[in-house]
């Protein structure tokens, strides 16, 4: 069953990439409107396969990487949905939802390990500190998807190209909106997962801070995005500056994500 | 009943002959009821903007509709009607409903997809519907032309892309800075290109302008045409960071902006982006500017590309638009050609009845004794039988309606049972709007 709605999953989101990297050459509003859709589709059939195996399980799936990546995915695309919604700039779809698709073909390409779930996990600041931490990365990863669209639009703008997709792109001004929205949305809920992930360190480990490489790669992705942030509050950093930071701090995110395991647990 | 349309248009007639035929909307009055005194000129709309002059008109005799209003145009200007002849086209059926829907859709302008003819045509049918010259005929083709053209703006883009330079700065802007809506212009110097821009961006949106010029009263008197703002020159760089986008077109002989400037404006700016255009030459802004981070510098060159980008594009929405007006022209004519069905099965029937009346008040008034219930039986009879004869031409008819020989039809029976004619009928022209 859960097997089902995952191909399914991966079919739905396999046609809204499709559909949004249409978008990119051909104009049409019926494109358009089905490319969402579908987008919407899929994330209706990852959550429910996301709960299926939740209540399989008896615990949230992101104990693994297997889990955590389709997980990661999922909250890309809902904060996507979300986005897109709020700014209608359909070609957001174009740069974000392909890497939800990346990522969850890679996650299913991972064979799930069975296991007894580790003691250490069954604590409540466990899941709500990983909720949290999916999110404000979800945020994060559309503020990179901004990010490049905003360099390829300011390119195009300092040579003077003013093709296709210089048409298709939304406005620099839009699109400095969308990635300031993502910080301030991603940004607290990044404070608030870690301080969530230090508590629980206390709970499994009987200390706050143990110098682990994920918790200090969490602190530097935190230290990234508050300078970001700060930047641009007080001095007004914005464009292309902002643009590359809020790119490399994504980097940063994914080496972290994909490479670091939690000492405490795996 | 046919639609038929004569003209002229930039097409077929010089900028002389065509301001020697247009109509002056202040006096629209006579002209129009002229046209329809016309002998077989039913109802009649006259279009008359400064690239085209045309006479929509219905009529039962296509020829001599044509060659009447021909004849009109010519006789009303004081013409010869040699030379105004060759200069005018004319069309009716198909082909009139046709050209009729490509002008309201922009696709016979002179630059396609401008957006004003739709409005021009809006407004000439105002006149007509205001002194009555229209009626249900031209009253639903017309409505039916401005919905094919709002049909084609929406599902085409051929009304979206800038075809003007002062609208590709428009374009442009918005590209960069997003919503005019809170955002200034400055302008720098004066002269015709400038402050095309300058009212384009005002249509567009943008909040305010500030005028500059060396010669400050010129400033002033801009500033007070456009409701803005005059800056003396020498205070130009106090106030250029409050500007998001800057028109510059000086007669100056070096640049007064430089990079050096640009990077102390975008500074205090906080950096938000600023969007330059220079429109004079020699140059006033430092082609340098463009290398300052969220300064953004465009040329009238840069702009002229845009426009020719978007003017093939152009042509190829064109295509996706006559689609649509094939589809549209389909649906018009059915609706076209079925309405005098009714109102014709309508007469018909009527006379019948008459017919059959009399004769029933003939034969009892000749009875001297009448058989029980005789009135009701002749009744019953007569009316079976006029039931009977009239069904198959009225089903006949009804289905020559979805062809196309309903008008053939039509006017044999109204010839051979000697229908009146055809009523306006007003109830259902409110129906419609």
């Amino acid at each position: 069953m859960t097997h089902m709605f995952f191909i399914l999953t991966v079919a739905l989101y396999g046609c809204a990439t499709a559909a949004y990297l249409a978008c990119l050459v051909r104009t049409s509003p019926l494109l358009t409107s089905w490319a969402g859709r579908l987008a919407v589709a899929g994330f209706i059939a990852h959550l429910l396969s996301t709960i299926h195996l939740a209540s399989r399980l008896k615990y949230l799936p992101l104990t693994n990487m297997q889990e955590s990546l389709s997980f990661f995915s999922l909250a890309i695309v809902g904060a996507f949905i979300f986005f897109e919604r709020r700014f209608k700039v359909t070609t957001l779809g174009s740069f974000v939802v392909p890497v939800a698709l990346m990522m969850l073909i890679a996650s299913s390409s991972l064979h799930p390990d069975v296991r007894q779930l580790h003691p250490v996990l069954q604590t409540n600041w466990f899941w709500f500190h990983a909720l949290l931490a999916f999110a404000s990365y979800a945020c994060f990863t559309i503020a990179a998807g901004v990010a490049v669209m905003y360099l390829i639009q300011r390119y195009f703008l300092k040579t003077k190209h003013f093709g296709a997709l210089f048409q298709k792109l939304p406005s620099l001004e839009t699109m400095d909106e969308i990635s300031y929205r993502c910080l301030t949305i991603g940004f607290p809920l990044l404070t608030v997962a870690i301080i969530s992930g230090s508590i629980w360190s206390e709970k499994a480990t009987g200390s706050y801070w143990i110098w682990d490489p994920k918790q200090t790669w969490s602190l530097i992705i935190w230290l990234i995005y508050a300078a970001l942030l700060h930047g641009r509050l007080t001095i007004g950093w914005r464009g292309k500056r902002a643009a590359i930071l809020s790119i490399l701090g994504f980097i940063v995110v994914l080496i972290t994500f994909l490479s670091m395991k939690h000492s405490i647990t795996w | 009943m046919n639609i038929i349309v004569v003209g002229l248009s930039h097409k077929t007639a010089t900028v002389e002959i065509r301001e020697k035929v247009a109509f002056s909307p202040n006096q629209i009055e006579k002209p129009l009821s002229d046209l329809i005194n016309l002998e077989g000129i039913v109802e009649g709309v006259i279009v008359s903007t400064c690239n085209r002059v045309e006479i929509y008109a219905t009529t039962r005799d296509i020829a001599g509709g044509i060659a009447r209003i021909k004849r009109f145009m010519a006789d009303y200007h004081h013409l010869p009607f040699e030379t105004l002849e060759s200069h005018l086209y004319s069309y009716h059926a198909e082909a009139a409903i046709r050209h009729v829907f490509r002008v309201a859709s922009s696709l016979d302008s002179m630059v396609v997809g401008e957006p004003q003819i739709l409005g021009q045509i809006k407004t000439s049918y105002g006149y007509a519907a205001e002194f009555k010259t229209s009626g249900i005929i031209l009253n639903r083709f017309l409505h039916k032309a401005f919905s094919v053209a709002k049909r084609v703006r929406t599902e085409t883009k051929i009304a979206s892309s800038a075809v003007s330079v002062a609208f590709a700065a428009v374009e442009l802007a918005k590209k960069i800075l997003g919503d005019l809506s809170d955002k200034t212009v400055m302008l720098i110097g004066a002269g015709e290109m400038c402050e095309l821009a300058a009212k384009h961006f005002l249509n567009s949106g943008a909040k305010g302008v500030m005028v500059t010029n060396r010669t400050f009263e010129r400033a002033e008197r801009l500033a007070e045409e456009f409701g803005g703002e005059a800056i003396r020159f020498e205070a130009l760089f106090e106030h250029l960071h409050r500007a998001d986008i800057v028109l510059s077109s000086t007669g100056a002989p070096h640049c007064i902006i430089g990079p050096k400037d640009a990077e102390e404006v975008v500074k205090k700016r906080r950096f938000k982006p600023i969007f330059f255009i220079d429109i004079a030459v020699p140059r006033d802004i430092d082609p340098k500017v463009d290398n300052v981070e969220n300064a953004y510098l465009f040329t009238v060159d840069h702009l002229q590309e845009i426009v020719q980008a978007n003017l093939a594009q152009r042509s190829l929405e064109a295509e996706k638009a006559e689609e649509i007006i094939d589809q549209e022209i389909g649906q018009f004519f059915k609706w076209l050609s079925t309405l005098e069905v009714t109102p014709t099965i309508v007469a018909l029937r009527n006379r019948f009845d008459e017919i059959r009346r009399a004769e029933i008040d003939k034969t009892i008034s000749g009875w001297k004794e009448m058989p029980p219930d005789a009135e009701k039986r002749l009744e019953a009879l007569t009316m079976a039988m006029m039931n009977k004869l009239l069904h198959a031409p009225t089903s006949v008819l009804k289905q020559a309606g979805q062809g196309g020989r309903v008008d053939l039809y039509i006017d044999a029976l109204r010839q051979l049972f000697e229908l009146e004619a055809l009523q306006r009928d007003d109830e259902e022209l409110e129906l419609e709007e």
